[in-house]
């Protein structure tokens, strides 16, 4: 059986080469979204990252937040969308509102 | 997340066995759930949903939040024959999001150029199944009509308990595949599981309509697996 490489391998490989990780799941959706329900971008104390919650729309904010999350060790559940005007530099351009929830590995 | 729970559900998914993630978003801890673990209650029920759906989701048990994440193992469809059918079947798979595999030992059949949207092997099933094992997330279906081909391909994915189990042919010519595979060791409960006629009985006639047929049938095999 062929292995897998995605963004789960990736975040246990950082891990066990010592890097902080953080992982940010999309746990809700509604319009039309990028990316389904249960996606993951995984980020290290770096920023650097792989896979993605919206398809390029967000992951800036997302990243941001996560450099944050690994330093405090807090969970945060942030929120996405065109209705929310604060949120219009990072808003999803296809009108979608996502909730992506951005955990600590460890 | 616990460093185990991401490590565990790695290990299932290189496993090709369904895994799922509890996240409890009051106070952050989560554990993983392999396809069958007994969990009581609503949240054993959202659990079971979410394994026959394939679909993630939050759900609200008592006084707390839960995201279930469902991580099942990419349907695999495997084509015993590479035959009109199959090439019909081949971009009806594809649309429809499942890998598919074509294996046939006549080599005039299997061909790449023939089969655009699928992988083809030119060998004996058996041959190709010793390499690539068949699991409980691949369906087969055979549909070269010649018990040569067929039949090993048929033993192998009853015994792996494939969650689709398809052959073409009459009634006729199955109640005679009936009999060899009882003589191969199957039990007949085992042989029941096998669709025969093949296809959802839509009246299929050309063999792109079979395909159609098939694929439906496997799509509702797949959505109920468990589920009788």
């Amino acid at each position: 059986m062929a292995t897998i490489k995605d963004e789960l391998t990736t975040a246990e490989a950082w891990m066990k080469a010592g890097k902080e990780v953080a992982i940010a799941t999309v746990v809700e959706t509604w319009g039309s979204a990028p990316r389904p329900t249960g996606s993951h971008l995984v980020i290290d104390e770096a920023g650097n990252f792989e896979g993605s919650v919206s398809g390029g729309c967000v992951e800036g904010a997302v990243i941001a937040e996560a450099i944050e999350v690994i330093s405090c060790g807090e969970p945060k559940m942030l929120e996405f969308g065109v209705a929310d005007e604060s949120a219009w530099e990072v808003g999803l351009s296809c009108g979608g509102n996502i909730r992506v929830y951005v955990e600590r590995i460890g | 997340m616990d460093p185990l729970t991401l490590k565990k559900l790695n290990q299932h998914r290189a496993d090709r066995r369904a895994a799922l993630v509890v996240t409890n978003l009051g106070d952050g801890r989560d554990r993983v759930i392999e396809e069958g673990d007994p969990v009581e209650g609503d949240l054993g029920e959202a659990i079971t949903k979410a394994f026959l759906t394939g679909k993630s989701g939050l759900v609200e048990i008592g006084d707390s939040q839960f995201f279930l994440n469902a991580y099942l193992p990419p349907p695999r469809l495997v084509v015993i024959g590479a035959v009109h059918i199959s090439q019909a079947l081949a971009p009806i798979a594809a649309i429809a999001g499942y890998d598919l595999e074509v294996i046939d030992p006549r080599t005039a059949f299997a061909t790449p150029e023939r089969f655009e949207h699928a992988q083809v092997f030119a060998e004996w099933p058996e041959d190709v199944l010793k390499t690539r094992p068949l699991d409980a997330y691949c369906a087969v279906a055979a549909v070269t009509h010649d018990p040569k081909i067929d039949d090993a391909a048929l033993v192998a994915a009853l015994n792996a308990g494939c969650f689709y189990v398809g052959a073409l042919g009459s009634r006729k010519t199955h109640a005679k595949r009936v009999a060899r595979l009882k003589q191969s060791g199957l039990d007949e409960t085992q042989i029941d599981q096998i669709r025969a006629p093949i296809g959802l009985n839509i009246g299929a006639a050309t063999p792109a309509e079979i395909a159609v047929a098939i694929m439906a049938q496997i799509v509702e095999a797949f959505r109920n697996r468990g589920v009788s």
